[in-house]
């Protein structure tokens, strides 16, 4: 038995036909796709069925050459159910019609609901983010400051303790000196001399460490006036920025209300 | 016997001729006819339940036609069990819509179109559970599908006319793929009669057979709201009458169920879907339960999980074992009564504080303490908290999955673990919120409160059909004590079902290993004629 080409070919287009249809908005053309459908389903049931014979009742014709009975019975009971239906759709594509006024398939308001919420829940979710991510580097910073000033603060220390070292060691050598020279019979006016060089030379070189640890006191006060000033511009962006955020999230949220509102509104469902 | 398996399907067909003929008098009457037809229904299939336990398949060849030629309908353990489970809710559902037009006065509606509706609609499931004729089965899913276009649609209403246009269409395209489905078997086979199909689709081509199978199984997994087919059932069941939702949510998605149980079990044994089953029963069940998580409303809430809930009897069935099979037996019948009384007491109160979002909803437990207890019984049910039935049943599959032992069936006995805890969150939360907390401002306690849910029509357009489109929501202090009986006897129904868990699961068991013998079935059906 060979394939019935064209019947088959016919039950192709009406079925594709269909689903295109339904797979529109409108409901008067999902109720076509609906009737294209259904023709094209019987069509297959009558297809499959066999080829045309003689009316199938006994004594009429020869049993041999009836045409299958069953496809046809039901064929007649899908008719008789796609006719209710499609009356039954029809009567609420009207009843749609008249409540509003628009003939497209309504979006459900609890998803949109839904959808709503889960939207104002990821940016008040991003604003929150953004503020952690701004805390973190104020943090940082303040670490960082901490730091520098607990290094200067130990290179303080070990200069003065340098210094204190030293000045124990040249009392430690004037002493030794004093004791040498005493032994040689110095006069006591020739190590006064003596004693105020040496004074004299001391003095010059506390004084240039002096000038130096002032220089070094100032260039960390200059440091930590420009760290306070980069983080007192780091705040002011971060304020910016949350409040750009802000502003964001609240037009968004407009923006999406404003959005449900129109969809609620049948006149312009479906058009976005 | 056999003389009472036509009964389901007929009586109420013929209840509905003769209410329609009667009108809109006689209300006495009209009611008397309704619960009277359901209580007949509801005993037969008692009778047939017994019968068919004791005797194997029984089998009634419609007008004196033999199989395979005629349409047979056939009792076996499966389809009684189902049959009588189904017949005790929607009795009891119609008593609980009875009581509540009555204390309404809503007379008129619901006698010309709810109840007709509401009888059709049972016979095309008593239809479809005892239908041993494919074609017999569409027919069936017609006759349901119909009845509840119908029921969902009821009143005409802004949102009920948006779900029921979904529903629709939903149902009118599976229905569509269900033909097609019937036409290539019948091309391939030549017959439609579900034993006879057994015995030829075994000796056709591997792929002939494939495409038959997933067509149906399509078809069905549409019907049942299985992922990914499932979206359409959160957004239409929830806007209509709650007792029609208490009755969706029952008895329409199992009956998806039962085919892809007869799908399975008889027509294509051990077929190659069954990892597709696993795979659709695991990301059912969690996709379902997320969804329920995240909603605020009651009604939506419960939808989810009856979606989430049918995964594991897609677990039970995919597993293709005694056990497993019986385990997805028992578990939809404990869900039916579980899921519809959930409903039911979501109605009652909605009919008390005319609402069901969680947002409105606080103090329940003090406002209304039996509400609260018909409840909170089921929603515990549902969870799965021992000793109950729920817990029994998904005991009984995951059981079954640890027996099978593969790595997906391990993989489902976690899934269903994972989800069996979120729907607990999910009714803990939905507690916590309605029945627990202080009441929020605004939530209406008063009884005569008229709350209009929805604006009313184009105020340009003044048609009368137009002025009912607000749905007005009367509250109601005084809850008719009907309302509260059937409710309770849907909880103590499920209840009995833990009491009664050996046997109930013992015939599960026994329906499970005539399901997978196959031999009773067919030779029952064929007889002689092999």
């Amino acid at each position: 038995m060979t394939a019935p080409v064209l019947p088959l070919l016919v039950v192709a287009v009406l079925v594709a036909a269909g689903v295109t249809l339904l797979l529109e908005r409108s409901l008067v053309r999902l109720l076509a796709g609906v009737i294209l459908l259904s023709n094209g389903v019987n069509l297959l049931i009558l297809t499959v069925g066999g080829p045309p014979g003689e009316p199938p009742i006994l004594g009429v014709s020869d049993p041999e050459r009836m045409a299958d009975p069953l496809p046809q019975a039901m064929v007649l009971t899908s008719i008789v159910i796609t006719l209710g239906v499609t009356a039954f759709l029809l009567a609420m594509i009207h009843r749609s019609w008249q409540l509003t006024g628009a003939d497209e398939v309504q979006d459900d308001t609890e998803d949109r609901q839904v959808r709503l919420r889960a939207r104002q829940g990821e940016l008040s979710q991003a604003v929150l983010d953004r503020q952690a991510a701004y805390q973190q580097l104020v943090r940082e910073q303040r670490a960082e400051l901490a730091r520098l000033e607990e290094e200067h603060h130990e290179w303080e220390r070990r200069e003065a303790e340098e210094l204190e070292q030293r000045i124990l060691d040249v009392n430690v050598d004037l002493g030794r000196w004093l004791q040498e020279h005493k032994n040689d019979g110095l006069s006591a006016e020739r190590l006064a001399e003596r004693f105020a060089e040496a004074q004299q030379a001391e003095d010059v070189s506390k004084e240039g460490r002096e000038r130096r640890l002032r220089e070094v006191r100032a260039e960390f006060a200059r440091r930590q006036r420009e760290q306070a000033a980069r983080e007192r511009e780091i705040r002011k962006r971060l304020r910016a920025r949350q409040r750009d955020a802000r502003r964001q999230m609240r037009a968004a949220i407009r923006e999406d209300r404003a959005r449900q509102a129109r969809a609620e509104d049948p006149e312009l469902e479906g058009e976005d | 016997m056999e003389a009472l398996i036509p009964v389901p399907v007929v009586l109420p067909l013929l209840a509905v001729g003769l209410k329609l003929a009667i009108g809109q008098r006689l209300r006495r009457l009209q009611a008397l006819i309704s619960v009277g037809t359901l209580t007949v229904v509801l005993l037969v299939s008692l009778v047939l339940l017994f019968a068919a336990d004791q005797q194997g398949p029984l089998v009634a060849h419609a007008g004196g036609w033999g199989a395979p030629i005629g349409i047979a309908l056939v009792a076996d353990r499966l389809s009684t069990l189902m049959l009588a489970v189904s017949s005790a809710v929607t009795l009891c559902v119609m008593i609980y819509s009875l009581a509540q037009s009555w204390a309404d006065q809503e007379y008129k509606a619901s006698l010309s179109i709810f109840h007709p509706a509401y009888l059709i609609m049972v016979a095309g499931v008593s239809d479809a559970f005892l239908s041993g004729d494919l074609f017999n089965l569409f027919v069936g899913f017609e006759m349901l599908l119909g009845g509840s276009y119908v029921l969902l649609t009821f009143g005409g209403t802004e949102s009920r006319i948006r779900a029921g246009a979904t529903y629709t269409v939903i149902g009118l395209a599976s229905s569509l793929l269900f033909l097609v489905a019937i036409a290539v078997a019948y091309g391939a086979t030549g017959t439609v009669s579900m034993a006879q199909l057994a015995e030829r689709f075994s000796v056709l081509p591997q792929h002939v057979r494939l495409l038959v199978e997933l067509t149906l199984l399509l078809v069905f997994v549409v019907k049942a709201a299985i992922f990914p087919m499932s979206a359409w059932l959160p957004d239409s069941y929830p806007t209509a009458p709650a007792p029609a939702t208490a009755l969706f949510a029952g008895l329409l998605t199992k009956v998806g169920v039962y085919s892809i149980i007869r799908l399975e079990a008889l027509l294509f044994p051990g077929g190659p879907v069954g990892d597709i089953l696993m795979w659709a029963a695991l990301l059912t069940m969690l996709v379902g339960v997320l969804g329920a998580v995240a909603q605020t409303d009651i009604k939506r809430m419960l939808s989810f999980t009856l979606v989430s809930h049918i995964g594991y009897m897609v677990f039970g069935v995919a597993l293709f074992s005694v056990q497993g099979m019986a385990g997805a037996i028992f578990y939809v019948a404990h869900h039916i009564t579980v899921q519809t009384s959930l409903f039911l007491v979501t109605g009652m109160i909605e009919r008390r504080t005319g609402t069901t979002s969680l947002d409105g909803l606080g103090g329940l437990a003090k406002l209304t303490p039996v509400i609260a207890v018909l409840f909170f019984v089921p929603a515990m049910n549902l969870a799965g908290i021992p000793p109950m039935s729920g817990f029994l049943g998904k005991l009984g599959l995951i059981q079954a999955g640890v027996a099978d032992g593969g790595p997906m069936a391990l993989t489902l006995v976690a899934g269903g673990l994972v989800t069996s805890l979120l729907t607990l969150y999910a009714v803990a939360t939905t507690w916590n919120k309605a029945f627990w907390r202080v009441p929020p401002a605004g939530m209406v306690t008063e009884g005569g409160t008229v709350l209009e849910t929805q604006e009313d029509g184009d105020g340009a357009d003044p048609k009368p059909a137009a002025e009912a489109a607000g749905e007005a929501i009367v509250t109601s202090v005084t809850m008719p004590k009907l309302m509260f009986v059937s409710t309770a006897a849907l909880v103590a129904l499920a209840l009995s079902f833990t009491v009664l868990a050996g046997p109930l699961s013992a015939l599960s068991e026994r329906a499970a290993a005539e399901l997978l013998a196959r031999e009773p079935y067919i030779s029952a059906v064929l007889g002689g004629e092999r």
